[in-house]
């Protein structure tokens, strides 16, 4: 076993489970309460433009209501900003409203793909970073970037399987191996996880945690769903813990080849 | 290079021959497309296509819940000013039409604002006619301001402006910039516009472009249907959408459905589009854009708005009054007409004639007339959550 287990820990913080789940496109915000049990998660991560910042408690801007702080860690989130300067500013804004000092940092400029720009997403970690936010950032699977982040203090990095709601599952795979292998911080793989089976392919390939929503949001029924993954991602980290058997293409034969080797001398001889 | 130069060079002879005549295998072989031409888009848009109608919604309804989840976002117009230098022969504000004109102050602006914020809503469209006088820049800039200071998400439907102009209202606030070409015909637009800066098709066509040039982030665009063939219309709309797409990359696109309504100036529709065939585009659109939001006011009735939030719908107005002060009665005591750009009080006659308290012309008449709260009671029963909050004022500082 290469691994004992282990639990999850970001920044000094233990969580027990290893999957994390977004808050967007529930068809009710019942709906994702309920999905957020199911599902066992300890983090949650929030749109900051969804929730009301004002502190005026807005009803018509409630999701917040729905989560509970002393169960989840909320994890605002910063989609919507264009550049470093819309994200920073979010930031301090969920900040003063009285959310942890926790960001998702999402710059994602272009609205179709949704994908990271990382210059400005670099930027805005590092004054993130100085302002003494925990930051964890979603990036494109760049294993330099990942490295310029965790030098620059992320708490995490969190590279995409995919784009965003795509349900691709893992299509970054091969880079995604690299950043786990060089990282010094927890790697989440983040967007495009559509089934269970996706995120326990990141979670066997050694992911430390994953980030699921529209999988769960759009299910016809999130709450088996979210236990869907759950388990996937349970199992995937067990698999991974143990150490996974290597594939491989030919069949290994019950007899081998070089099996005389093994045999006592004497029989050698008596051959001869 | 704007969009005027590949709109002049689209191919839409041809595409317009397929989108009137494909056969049903086309159609369906472009419903099975993962990703689709302009040419698929003509197929899907065909009359054998509506024989796919079942289809076309169930891949809409999937593509939407995918890109936007299970939500529809809702907003309101608020209405500055019905003052207006065109004259357009569709339009209840055209400057010849002898209606009840109007223009909030930025004070009057605030009050119906404060009025739609207790509804819920937190993502208005501020509508005025075209008017340099009566609707400056200047006086834009101050009533985005007003708006903004209650409201997350303000965009702005007005004249077309110049970048330059554009970019002080940007900066008041204002992240989204609505301009329908109205029709993409250039002949029909010109019969359409009969006097006034609209006439210009080519500076119309590109306001987008030069919104987004100013900062604008989101970026509404349409075709009135009932001008010109449907269709035609609706090819030449898929094409600007896609050009936006490509070059305004920055910005989310949004795709409205206005059909003509019933309005002052009794102007008949020319062309008509039935309520499957409508269905039928709003699915095409989808199949087409997965990712572009696709809007529906109160021009449509309750029925056909229920049943189109399953199947591509992401952003509906609700509850929703087409004349300024429509919220509150504000502005009712500067009640006026407008001949030659010169305002002309009312006589005492005029005031009896109406209602006991009369308001200012709307713009057409709408036709669901349910509260914001029942159509968000409606959108829940269906499945879907009513968001009235999706931007933040951090986001358009």
């Amino acid at each position: 076993m290469l691994e004992e287990q282990q639990p999850l820990v970001i920044a000094g913080r233990t969580f027990g489970s290893r999957l994390i789940l977004g808050t967007g496109k529930f068809a009710s915000p019942e709906a994702m309460r309920a999905a957020l049990a199911a599902s066992g998660t300890e983090m949650v991560t929030v749109a900051l433009r969804r929730a009301d910042l004002t502190g005026r408690k807005d009803p018509f801007a409630n999701i917040l209501e729905f989560i509970d702080p002393g169960r989840y860690l909320i994890l605002p989130n910063t989609s919507g900003a264009l550049n470093a300067d819309e994200a920073v500013r979010l930031a301090r804004l969920a900040a003063a409203a009285g959310l942890p000092r926790w960001v998702k940092l999402e710059i994602h400029p272009d609205p179709r793909y949704l994908l990271p720009d990382p210059v400005e997403t670099f930027k805005a970690a590092e004054q993130l970073v100085q302002e003494g936010f925990t930051v964890l950032p979603y990036i494109n699977a760049d294993p330099v970037l990942a490295r310029r982040l965790q030098d620059v203090g992320t708490a995490t990095v969190m590279p995409l399987g995919s784009p965003i709601g795509s349900n691709r599952g893992v299509q970054t795979r091969d880079q995604i191996r690299i950043i786990i292998e060089q990282a010094t911080v927890p790697v989440v793989v983040d967007a495009g996880l559509g089934a269970p089976s996706h995120a326990a392919e990141a979670m066997e390939m050694g992911a430390d945690a994953v980030l699921v929503n529209t999988a769960v949001a759009v299910a016809s029924d999130p709450v088996r769903m979210a236990t869907a993954f759950k388990l996937a991602v349970e199992a995937g980290r067990a698999a991974y813990e143990c150490g996974l058997a290597q594939a491989q293409v030919t069949a290994s034969p019950t007899s081998p080849l070089t099996a005389f080797l093994d045999e006592p001398q004497s029989s050698i001889a008596s051959r001869a | 290079m704007s969009f005027v130069a590949q709109f002049n060079a689209l191919p839409v002879g041809e595409l317009l021959r397929r989108a009137r005549g494909a056969p049903v295998s086309a159609a369906r072989a472009s419903l099975d497309r993962p990703s689709l031409s302009l040419t698929d888009f003509a197929h899907l848009i065909s009359p054998a296509a509506g024989e796919l109608l079942e289809a076309m919604g169930r891949r809409s309804q999937q593509l939407t819940q995918q890109r936007f989840g299970k939500v529809i976002r809702l907003f309101a117009p608020l209405y500055l000013s019905n003052e207006c230098i065109n004259n357009c022969r569709y339009c209840g504000f055209s400057r010849d039409n002898p209606i009840l004109r109007v223009t909030l102050s930025p004070e009057e602006v605030r009050r119906e604002a404060r009025a739609l914020v207790g509804q819920g809503f937190r993502n208005l469209l501020l509508v005025a006619g075209e008017h340099p006088r009566f609707v400056s820049r200047d006086y834009l800039a101050e009533c985005v301001r007003a708006v903004h200071e209650q409201v997350p998400g303000t965009s702005l439907e007005v004249g077309p402006m110049s970048t330059e102009d554009y970019r002080p209202l940007v900066q008041a606030g204002a992240e989204g910039l609505v301009v329908y070409q109205e029709t993409y015909d250039r002949a029909i637009y010109d019969q359409m516009h009969t006097a006034g800066p609209k006439k210009n098709f080519d500076w119309r066509l590109e306001t987008p472009e030069r919104a987004y040039a100013a900062g604008f982030r989101r970026l509404g665009i349409g075709a009135l249907y009932g001008l010109a063939d449907w269709r035609y219309e609706a090819l030449c709309l898929a094409a600007h959408a896609q050009y936006l797409l490509r070059v305004c990359w920055k910005s989310s696109l949004t795709i409205s459905f206005p059909r003509l309504r019933p309005c002052a100036g009794e102007f008949q529709p020319l062309t008509h589009i039935t309520d499957r065939e409508l269905v039928q585009l709003v699915c095409a659109f989808r199949l087409m854009f997965p990712d572009v939001g696709l809007v529906l006011s109160t021009r449509e009735p309750a029925r056909l708005r229920d049943g189109l939030i399953p199947l591509g719908i992401t952003l509906l107005s609700a509850g929703s009054h087409t004349e300024p002060g429509g919220y509150t009665g504000a502005g009712r005591e500067k009640l006026h007409q407008t001949q030659k750009g010169r305002i002309v009080e009312l006589g005492a006659s005029e005031w009896a004639a109406g209602d006991a308290a009369p308001h200012a012309t709307e713009q057409f008449q709408i036709a669901d007339p349910r509260s914001p709260g029942q159509v968000a009671e409606r959108i829940r029963s269906l499945g879907y959550e009513p968001v009235w909050k999706d931007w933040d004022q951090a986001l358009s500082a």
